[in-house]
């Protein structure tokens, strides 16, 4: 056995395990996965990193640009038209948004994934109804549906965050619907159930497990859609009233200063691609992880 | 070996299914899978159960585990019949009855450890604490000849006489009376057939349980068979006690098959019974007896008169027109072969 060069190399196997780490781990899953939990550890701290109340307002400083840019040091980047310090605003509508994308897109998984089993497990009729519903759900313009609920019903938070959730449902219900209907034949399903196991735990325990990656998929598809029905919704006036405020709502409002003052709507731009983006990333790894097949390559 | 009570009864076990029934102005066709069948296995008695791809013998396999409903007939287990049983009830009996299938890696879930696999069925007849099961589990795993080692591994970490040897392990951790091996080793190397089928007969002997062993390969349904049962297009055509039915067989389908299995001795002359064409559609059974659109022999009573099932000698039942009375002599094979 050769001797390892001693300068500059480390050990063999210290640089087999960074290796395998890094195989493991690659450096970009490693920066999404960063990138989230900065999001969400600033969303969770927003009042001790924010410098300001996303409401206090400076109006003698109004539209001055970003630090960097020549504007003034006490907000570094930049104020929005009321002269709200945008890095605060940052911060709290990147709280709202996280939390209204994360809660939406969970209620739609659930509720999706929840319908998806119960057509596949009874079949008949009510599969048929179920699935009609799917259908009248994705041939419906859902943005305008949503307006005229919000219209009609009166905004509140809770409403919002319930229409964000049925958004993106019926696309849960019919991957679950397909894969369980697929997995109920297949060898390891049967087996199970000839070895006398209740439908739940034939569900709950095996198929559950092994459509959960196509799930987390949609997941990661689905959330930043939900964050961009937001920011529609929240564009229009139907979403987050001001003076709360969201990515979405923000970006709504920067446009109208886009030629003049852009970073009011590029940052929270900016924020919203990153973030879905980093989910993505994320999603896609995690799939692969989910694989036992592919754990080893 | 003669049954003295039976442990599993099957009377007359008839499995239809509809096809086409979806097309506009078209009858639905009738698939007649499984066509009147009935048959007896004893306590810790192998009943093989042989016949060509597409006969129902996999059909009538999944019949009597009740994970397919029949259309008429029955099967009683022990004493338990098991038509109109409750989902529940059919649960609970499944500590009784078990099953081995052809594909051990499809029958396993990739995504749980295969001692964990093990261990499922105490869990969900609610059998011990989860430190317990999991020792009971590896204790199956070295009773199956694997090393208690391998319970944290994935299927697909394991070869396939590994992953059907945990498929054995798990049908057996509840001590069952009765298995059904569907096809257990014909998904196997030729290499590793041998073991697992020998894993099954000490199995049998250690557990005292009961198999219908269904095959199509008659150098293992010999091997491991009390009895064994023919079936041609979803009815059984004869069944006899293994040396019986294999030295002396008397239907000329089963006659055909045995002709069929080649005898590793080139000196060896023998008169080759060939059939010619595939099995009929069972959508569109013949008329009479089934076999006669191949059989060589057939007469004109098997184009119009459907053949019974009869003994003729003890234990050994065929339904052929040609083989009369008890001690019947096998059929003038001599006629149609130079």
């Amino acid at each position: 056995m050769t001797q390892a060069p001693s300068s500059g190399l480390a050990d063999p196997v210290a640089s087999a395990v960074r290796s395998r780490f890094r195989h493991r781990y690659p450096p970009l899953v490693l920066a999404s996965a960063a990138l989230i939990a900065a999001v969400l550890i600033v969303s969770l701290a927003a009042e001790l990193l924010a410098p300001y109340h996303y409401t206090t307002q400076d109006l003698a400083n109004r539209l001055r640009p970003p630090a960097f840019l020549g504007g003034p040091a006490l907000y570094w980047l930049g104020t929005d038209e009321l002269g709200r310090d945008i890095v605060s605003r940052l911060i709290y509508a990147t709280r709202f948004s996280v939390v209204i994308a994360i809660l939406g897109t969970a209620i739609g998984a659930a509720i999706g994934t929840l319908l998806g089993f119960i057509a596949a497990h009874f079949r008949g009729f009510v599969e048929e109804a179920i699935m009609m519903l799917v259908d009248a759900q994705a041939s419906l313009p859902f943005l305008l549906l949503a307006l005229a609920v919000l219209a009609f019903f009166g905004n509140n938070l809770t409403l919002f965050i319930l229409i964000l959730g049925i958004n993106g449902w019926e696309n849960y219900a019919r991957l679950t619907r397909g894969m369980v209907l697929s997995a109920n034949t297949q060898g390891y399903a049967v087996a199970v159930r000839a070895l006398g196991a209740s439908p739940f735990m034939i569900y709950s325990r095996h198929i559950l497990p092994n459509i959960a990656s196509v799930l987390i998929v949609q997941f990661t598809l689905n959330f930043p859609q939900t964050i961009l029905l937001e920011t529609s919704m929240s564009f229009l006036g139907f979403g987050i009233q001001p003076p709360l405020t969201s990515l979405g709502q923000m970006l709504g409002a920067g446009r109208a200063h886009l030629l003049s003052a852009w970073w009011i709507a590029v940052l929270p731009g900016t924020v919203i691609f990153l973030t879905t983006l980093s989910i993505s990333i994320v999603g896609d790894w995690l799939r692969d992880r989910f694989d036992p097949t592919l754990r080893n390559r | 070996m003669s049954t003295v009570s039976p442990l599993l009864a099957v009377d007359s076990l008839v499995r239809h299914f509809r096809i086409g029934g979806g097309k506009l102005f078209a009858r639905p066709a009738v698939v007649r899978a499984v066509d009147g069948v009935s048959f007896t296995v004893g306590p810790s008695e192998t009943l093989g159960l042989v016949g060509e791809s597409g006969c129902g013998k996999t059909t009538v396999g999944r019949l009597v585990l009740g994970l397919d409903q029949p259309t008429h007939g029955c099967v009683t287990l022990g004493a338990q019949p098991l038509n109109d049983l409750a989902p529940a009830a059919w649960r609970a009996l499944r500590r009784d009855a078990q099953m081995v299938f052809q594909d051990p890696l499809g029958a396993l879930d990739p995504r749980m450890p295969v001692g964990r696999q093990i261990a499922e069925p105490l869990e969900i007849h609610g059998i011990t604490g989860g430190g317990e099961r999991a020792e009971r589990a590896r204790e199956m795993l070295a009773a199956v000849g694997l090393s208690p080692d391998l319970a944290a591994r994935y299927p697909h970490e394991l070869s396939g006489g590994q992953q059907q040897r945990v498929v054995i392990a798990r049908a057996l951790i509840l001590k069952p009376r009765f298995v059904v091996c569907d096809e257990p080793v014909s998904a196997l190397d030729v290499s590793v057939q041998a073991q697992v089928v020998n894993l099954l007969a000490r199995m049998q002997r250690e557990f005292q349980v009961a198999y219908l062993f269904i095959s199509h390969d008659l150098k293992i349904v010999r091997h491991i068979s009390h009895r064994v049962a023919v079936m041609y297009l979803g009815q059984i055509v004869e069944s006899a006690p293994r040396e019986e039915l294999f030295e002396r067989p008397l239907h000329p389908y089963t006659q055909a098959l045995i002709a069929a299995v080649p005898v590793p001795d080139p000196t060896v002359k023998r008169k080759r019974l060939v059939l010619h064409g595939e099995p009929p559609s069972p959508v569109h059974p013949p008329p009479g007896c089934r076999f006669h659109t191949r059989c060589p022999l057939a007469e004109v009573r098997c184009r119009s008169e459907a053949p019974v099932l009869r003994t003729v000698a003890s234990g050994h039942q065929v339904s052929c027109h040609l083989v009369t009375g008890p001690g019947a002599s096998e059929p003038e094979i001599t006629r149609c072969s130079s």
